[in-house]
C-alpha cells in the first residue's frame, strides 16, 4: 500500500503539479492568442513578445516597490507590481494596433499581411525588451517560496517520497482560475463581451446591430495584454525571466489555441492542458515510479523516458500535426480551417 | 524603361555601399559581408519562391538551413571506422525500423476506411515501432558517443567534396518540406505557419543534442574547404608573385583571395537559380501559380489542383534554402548547432523578401543584399547613434553606460521597423513585381 502511496506522491510531485502550474500558464497565454484570433482573425505572433514586454514592466516595478521596501509579506511582491504591467503592456499593446494593424483593417488587408505585420511588432517589441531589460535571465521573485516542503510532506504522512507546492505554482492557479472565471464572465454576461462574441461569430451583423467596431478591437487587445502579462508574470515567477524563453512559448501557446480550436476559448483552456500534460508526462523519466510499482525484477537498467526533455516542443508539435491531420478544427469546434 | 534604370541604380549603390565599406574599414570585412549577402540573396529567392509565387508563409526556414548544414558536415568529414564498428549497425537497423514503421502506418491509412479502429491502428503501429527502434538504437548511439568523445564520439560523414554538399542539402530540405507540406497545405495558411516554426525548431533540437549524428553543442570543426587555404597559398611561388604584382602583403591578400574564391561560386549559384527562378517565373507554371495565389477559387474552377501545386513550389522553395544552408555552413568551415536562431535566420529572411519586393527575383535577391549589409552595419552605426545621443550625459552616467551596451539591440529593431515600414507604405517593395504581359 505505501508503496503505491510512494509512487502517486513521486508522480504528483513532478508531474502533475507542475504539468497543473504549466498549463495554466499556457492556458492564459492561448486565451490571448485565441481572443485576438476571433475578433481581429490573425494570429498574432508577437504574442509571445508581448508576454515578456508586459513581464518586463512587471519586473521593474517589482524592483521599485521592493527598493521602496514594500511587500506582500507571503506572496511575491510582483503581484502587487502586476496592475501597473498591464496598464502599461494594455498601452503598448493599443498603441502597436493604433500605428500598425488599424491602417490593415481599414484597408481590409488579407489575414497574413496582418501574420507578417505582427511579425514586425514581434521583431520591435523583442527590441525593446532587450535593449530595456537585456536578454540575459533575470530573478524577481520574493517571498515565501514553498506551500508544502518536501521534508515536511515526508514527515507529516511518513511517507518516503515528498510532494513540495511552490507558492508560484499555487499561485498560478489560484490566479489561472480567477482570471477564467472573470473573463468568462465578462464575455458572457455584459454588455461589452457579447458585442465580443457577437463581432467574432459574424462581423457584418454585428456592425448592422450598431455594435462599434473599434470598442470591440480596443477591448480586445486591453483583454489580450493583461491575460499575456498575467501568464508573462506567472511563468517568470515560476521558472524565470528570459526574453528568448518567452519567444519560444509561442509553439506551446498557439499549439494550445489550435488543439483547443482556435476562436474558442474553452478549447484553449481544454488545449493548454492537453499540451502541458503531455508536453511533461511524456519528458519524465518513470524508472523511480515504476520502481514502486512493479515487482523489482521488471525494472530495467533504462531511465524509462519516452523522450528526452530536449525535445520537450516536439511534444506540442506532434500533438499539433495529429490534430491537424484528424481534426482540424481543434477539440472544441473553432472558427480554423 | 524607366523601372529598368532604377533596378540597375539601385544595384549600384548596393555595389558602392561594399565598395565604401572596403575602402574605409577593410577589403576583408567588405568581401566578408559580400559573400553573406550571396548566400542571403539565394535564400530570400527561395522564399520568394514560396511566398511571391504562391503566397504560402513559411516561418520554419531555419530549419531548412539547417538540414542544408547537416548535410554540409555529413558529406564533407571523413567517417570515424571505430564509431561505425561501435554502433553502425544498431544505427542502420534503426534507419530501416523506422522505414517500415512508417510503411506500415501508411499502408493502414490507405487500406483501411476511416473509422476509430484506423487511428488506434496507426497510433497502435507508430507506438510499437518507437518502442522497438529507442531498444535497438539507444545503444548503438550510446556506443558511438563513447568513442573517443573530446574529438569524435559521432558516425562521421562520407569524406567527400564539400560542393557535393550544396545539392545534396536541397535534397534533405526538400524531403522535410514534403512531409511538412504534405500535413498543412490545405488548412489555413495559419497553420502552416505555425507547423514550420515547430518544424524548424524540432530541427535545430535534433542537431544540439543527438550526438552521435552531428556531436551536438559541441560542434564539428574544420570541415573540408572547396577553395585554397590561406597558409598553403602564402607557400606557394605563383601566389606569392601574384601578390607582388598587386603590390600586396602576402597575408591579408591571401584571405582576401580565399574569400573571392568563395565570392566566385557564390555567385555562379545565385546566378544559376537566379536564371531558373526567372524561368519558371516567365513560364506557363510560373503563370499559373501566380493565378492561384491571385485567386485560388477561380484557379480551381479553371482545373489547377492547387494543393499539388502549393506542395510543388513549398518543395522547391525549400530545395533552395537547404542549398545556401549548405553553402552557409561551407563558408563557416563548421558546424555549429547553437547558432541557429530563428530570428537570425528565419526572420531577417522575410525581412529580406518584403523590403526586396515580394514576387520578384530581382528584388528579392537586391533585399538579400540591402538587409544582410544594414544587418552587420547597424551595430557600428548604432553605437556611433548612441555615442551621439550620450555625448551630453556625465561621463559615470549609468543610464549612458546602459545606452551604449544596449546598442548591440538596435539592430532588432531597426529590421521590425523597417519591415513594418516597408510593408505599410511600399508593399511591393524596392524592385515590386511586373505585372502584366511577359
Amino acid at each position: 500500500m505505501t508503496e503505491i502511496l510512494n509512487a502517486l506522491a513521486l508522480f504528483s510531485n513532478f508531474v502533475l503539479v507542475p504539468a497543473i502550474a504549466y498549463g495554466s500558464q499556457l492556458a492564459l497565454g492561448a486565451l490571448g492568442v485565441t481572443l485576438v484570433f476571433g475578433i481581429l482573425r490573425f494570429s498574432n505572433f508577437a504574442h509571445g513578445d508581448t508576454m515578456a514586454f508586459g513581464t518586463m514592466l512587471v519586473i521593474l516595478v517589482t524592483w521599485w516597490f521592493q527598493s521602496l521596501g514594500l511587500s506582500l509579506g507571503p506572496l511575491p511582491t510582483a503581484l502587487l507590481a502586476l496592475p501597473f504591467g498591464i496598464a502599461g503592456c494594455a498601452a503598448f499593446v493599443l498603441l502597436s494596433d493604433r500605428l500598425v494593424y488599424k491602417y490593415y483593417r481599414k484597408k481590409k488587408a488579407d489575414p497574413i499581411i496582418y501574420l507578417i505585420a505582427s511579425v514586425g511588432v514581434m521583431f520591435v517589441t523583442n527590441g525593446v525588451v532587450r535593449f530595456i531589460i537585456g536578454p540575459d535571465d533575470q530573478n524577481f521573485a520574493d517571498g515565501e517560496r514553498f506551500i508544502i516542503k518536501a521534508r515536511d510532506f515526508k514527515t507529516m504522512t511518513g511517507l518516503s517520497e515528498g510532494i513540495s507546492i511552490k507558492v508560484s505554482q499555487g499561485l498560478t492557479v489560484v490566479t489561472m482560475i480567477i482570471v477564467v472565471a472573470a473573463l468568462f464572465w465578462f464575455l458572457n454576461k455584459t454588455r461589452t463581451g457579447k458585442s465580443m462574441r457577437a463581432y467574432s461569430d459574424n462581423e457584418d451583423l454585428a456592425l448592422l446591430s450598431g455594435i462599434n467596431p473599434d470598442k470591440v478591437v480596443a477591448v480586445t487587445w486591453i483583454l489580450a495584454a493583461a491575460l499575456a502579462t498575467i501568464a508573462g508574470t506567472l511563468y517568470g515567477l515560476d521558472k524565470s525571466f528570459k526574453p528568448f524563453t518567452y519567444f519560444q512559448l509561442l509553439l506551446p501557446i498557439f499549439a494550445s489555441a489550435i488543439v483547443g480550436g482556435l476562436g474558442n476559448p474553452l478549447g484553449a483552456i481544454a488545449g493548454a492542458f492537453v499540451i502541458a500534460f503531455s508536453e511533461i508526462m511524456i519528458t519524465y523519466a518513470y524508472k523511480r515510479f515504476a520502481g514502486y510499482i512493479l515487482p523489482e525484477d521488471w525494472v530495467s537498467g533504462g531511465l524509462l523516458q519516452l523522450l528526452s526533455t530536449d525535445y520537450k516542443f516536439a511534444v506540442s508539435f506532434i500533438i499539433l500535426l495529429l490534430v491537424l491531420l484528424f481534426r482540424p478544427t481543434g477539440i472544441f469546434k473553432g472558427t480554423g480551417v | 524603361m524607366i523601372s529598368g534604370a532604377k533596378n540597375v541604380f539601385l544595384f549600384a549603390i548596393m555595389a558602392a555601399l561594399v565598395v565604401f565599406v572596403g575602402q574605409y574599414q577593410s577589403w576583408n570585412l567588405s568581401l566578408s559581408i559580400l559573400n553573406l549577402c550571396l548566400i542571403s540573396a539565394i535564400m530570400s529567392l527561395g522564399v520568394n519562391i514560396q511566398w511571391g509565387y504562391a503566397g504560402l508563409f513559411n516561418v520554419g526556414i531555419m530549419g531548412f538551413a539547417a538540414m542544408g548544414g547537416l548535410a554540409a558536415m555529413l558529406i564533407s568529414v571523413s567517417p570515424v571506422p571505430e564509431a561505425w564498428a561501435a554502433g553502425g549497425v544498431g544505427v542502420i537497423i534503426g534507419l530501416f525500423i523506422l522505414i517500415a514503421t512508417v510503411l506500415a502506418a501508411m499502408f493502414s491509412y490507405r487500406k483501411m476506411a476511416k473509422s476509430p479502429m484506423r487511428t488506434f491502428l496507426i497510433v497502435l503501429i507508430s507506438v510499437i515501432g518507437y518502442f522497438i527502434l529507442r531498444s535497438v538504437v539507444d545503444p548503438a548511439t550510446g556506443a558511438i558517443e563513447k568513442v573517443n568523445p573530446a574529438s569524435t564520439g559521432y558516425l562521421g560523414g562520407l569524406g567527400l567534396p564539400i560542393i557535393l554538399a550544396w545539392p545534396v542539402g536541397g535534397l534533405f530540405a526538400g524531403a522535410v518540406a514534403w512531409v511538412v507540406g504534405k500535413i498543412t497545405l490545405g488548412l489555413r495558411t495559419d497553420y502552416l505557419a505555425i507547423a514550420t516554426l515547430g518544424i524548424s525548431e524540432i530541427i535545430v533540437a535534433v542537431l544540439k543534442h543527438e550526438d552521435w549524428l552531428t556531436r551536438g553543442v559541441k560542434n564539428v570543426t574544420g570541415l573540408p574547404r572547396p577553395v585554397p587555404y590561406e597558409i598553403e597559398l602564402q607557400k606557394s611561388e605563383w601566389f606569392l608573385s601574384l601578390s607582388q604584382r598587386f603590390n600586396a602583403d602576402p597575408v591579408t591578400f591571401s584571405s582576401i583571395f580565399v574569400k573571392l574564391c568563395y565570392a566566385g561560386l557564390f555567385t555562379v549559384v545565385l546566378l544559376i537559380v537566379l536564371w531558373l527562378s526567372e524561368k519558371a517565373l516567365r513560364s506557363p507554371w510560373g503563370r499559373m501559380m501566380r493565378a492561384i495565389r491571385d485567386n485560388e477559387v477561380s484557379a480551381n474552377a479553371m482545373g489547377k489542383d492547387i494543393k499539388a501545386r502549393h506542395l510543388q513550389v513549398f518543395v522547391l522553395g525549400s530545395i533552395v534554402v537547404g542549398i545556401a544552408g549548405a553553402m552557409l555552413t561551407t563558408l563557416d568551415g563548421q558546424l555549429t548547432p547553437s547558432t541557429y536562431q530563428p530570428l537570425r535566420f528565419t526572420f531577417l529572411i522575410w525581412v529580406m523578401v518584403i523590403v526586396g519586393g515580394s514576387g520578384n527575383n530581382w528584388g528579392a535577391v537586391l533585399g538579400g543584399f540591402v538587409i544582410w549589409f544594414f544587418w552587420i552595419e547597424a551595430e557600428p552605426l548604432g553605437l556611433w547613434f548612441m555615442d551621439v545621443i550620450t555625448s551630453g550625459m556625465a561621463e559615470d552616467s549609468s543610464l549612458k553606460a546602459h545606452l551604449i551596451e544596449s546598442a548591440a539591440h538596435m539592430r532588432l529593431m531597426t529590421m521590425g521597423l523597417i519591415l513594418l515600414l516597408t510593408l505599410r507604405f511600399s508593399p511591393r517593395g524596392l524592385i515590386p513585381e511586373k505585372v502584366g504581359r511577359h
